[in-house]
């Protein structure tokens, strides 16, 4: 019997309380991915619309692969899953080995610095917003 | 197997390229809220859960002593082209997470300090930072209701800033003012980048 005021039974722990699976347990407790960097706005799109038949992928990697069918960043994709960035890394390097997802990371010169042309896009996007 | 149809075609257009700016600025100064006013979703939240390995600490119990620190950044999107996208982060508000930032500030094409009149101070360690790595950056005086007017020279001044930075005001909740501010760091970044070429090749 439940009495008044007592939560239900799905409602024994909360948003506030994090995750119920600690983020080392989603990649086996691996800190590092197997390939890759993963800049925070690195662009990752899926090559796949579907990977039921892939053996040995975790249902986040699966979330990945559907989430990517539209052009996401690393960021993006941590942000959705409601992962920490470090362990969507880690599963994406796993994607990129298995050729499931393909990645861009962002262009530098370098200096470390995007060239010209990107700042005068940049600008001319903006003012035509 | 038959992936046929479910490939992603060879000849697929190439992915853009990710871009950003960071949002920089004190504690509740309204970083988020500028970049909700132009990203075309709302914003979102990323976190990097860092682990420190306790350093000098007695290890007779055989335990690893650790901590965790979860930072979070608030971040938008826009789309500048097919080829470019565009993303604003906003930076962690803590002083202690500078190594996020250097992470966060490799590559970025500049910065905005969003500055509140009545409490400038929380701004000097970003335009301290700024400053130091050598990144454009304007500062962007957040209008809130209440706050007393300053002249821009005044902020300018206040700020200890070097003459060539742009000070604007602007409100944050506002699209167009927001876009106003971008396309004032964008411009003061190329001028910068100019700048600087000019000076190399005169050395």
């Amino acid at each position: 019997m439940t009495g008044q005021g007592e939560p239900a039974e799905d409602e024994w722990v909360d948003d506030h309380a994090g995750p119920v699976v600690r983020p080392y347990a989603v990649t086996g407790g691996r800190a590092r991915p197997v390939t890759g960097t993963f800049d925070l706005i690195s662009l990752v799109i899926s090559t796949r619309v579907d990977v039921g038949s892939e053996s040995g992928l975790g249902p986040e990697h699966v979330a990945i692969v559907g989430l990517c069918q539209r052009i996401q960043s690393v960021a993006e994709v941590a942000a959705h899953l409601d992962l920490p960035v470090g362990t969507v890394r880690v599963l994406l390097g796993d994607l990129v080995a298995r050729s499931l997802v393909q990645v861009r990371e962002p262009r530098a010169t370098p200096a470390g610095l995007p060239d010209d042309s990107v700042f005068e896009a940049v600008l001319n996007g903006l003012r035509a917003l | 197997m038959d992936y046929g149809l479910s490939e992603r075609p060879a000849d697929a257009a190439p992915l853009p390229t990710g871009i950003k700016i960071l949002i920089a600025g004190g504690f509740g100064v309204g970083k988020t809220t500028l970049v909700g006013a132009v990203s075309e979703t709302r914003p979102l939240r990323t976190e990097e859960v860092l682990t420190e390995t306790g350093v000098g600490i007695d290890d007779l119990s055989g335990v690893e002593q650790k901590t965790t620190t979860t930072v979070a950044m608030d971040f938008g999107r826009i789309t500048i082209s097919d080829d470019l996208v565009l993303y604003l982060f906003g930076t962690p508000g803590q002083d202690r997470f500078w190594f996020v930032w250097d992470e966060l500030a490799l590559g970025a094409i500049g910065a905005v300090v969003l500055a509140d009149t009545r409490r400038l101070a929380d701004c000097f360690p970003s335009i301290d930072y700024f400053e130091g790595r050598g990144t454009p950056f304007v500062v962007a005086v957040n209008c809130f209701e209440g706050a007393k007017r300053y002249r821009l020279d005044e902020v300018q001044s206040a700020l200890d800033l070097d003459p060539g930075v742009p000070v604007v005001l602007c409100d944050a909740r506002q699209r167009e003012s927001v876009k106003e501010v971008l396309i004032t760091l964008l411009e003061h970044a190329m001028k910068q980048r100019e700048e600087r070429r000019r000076a190399a090749a005169a050395d």
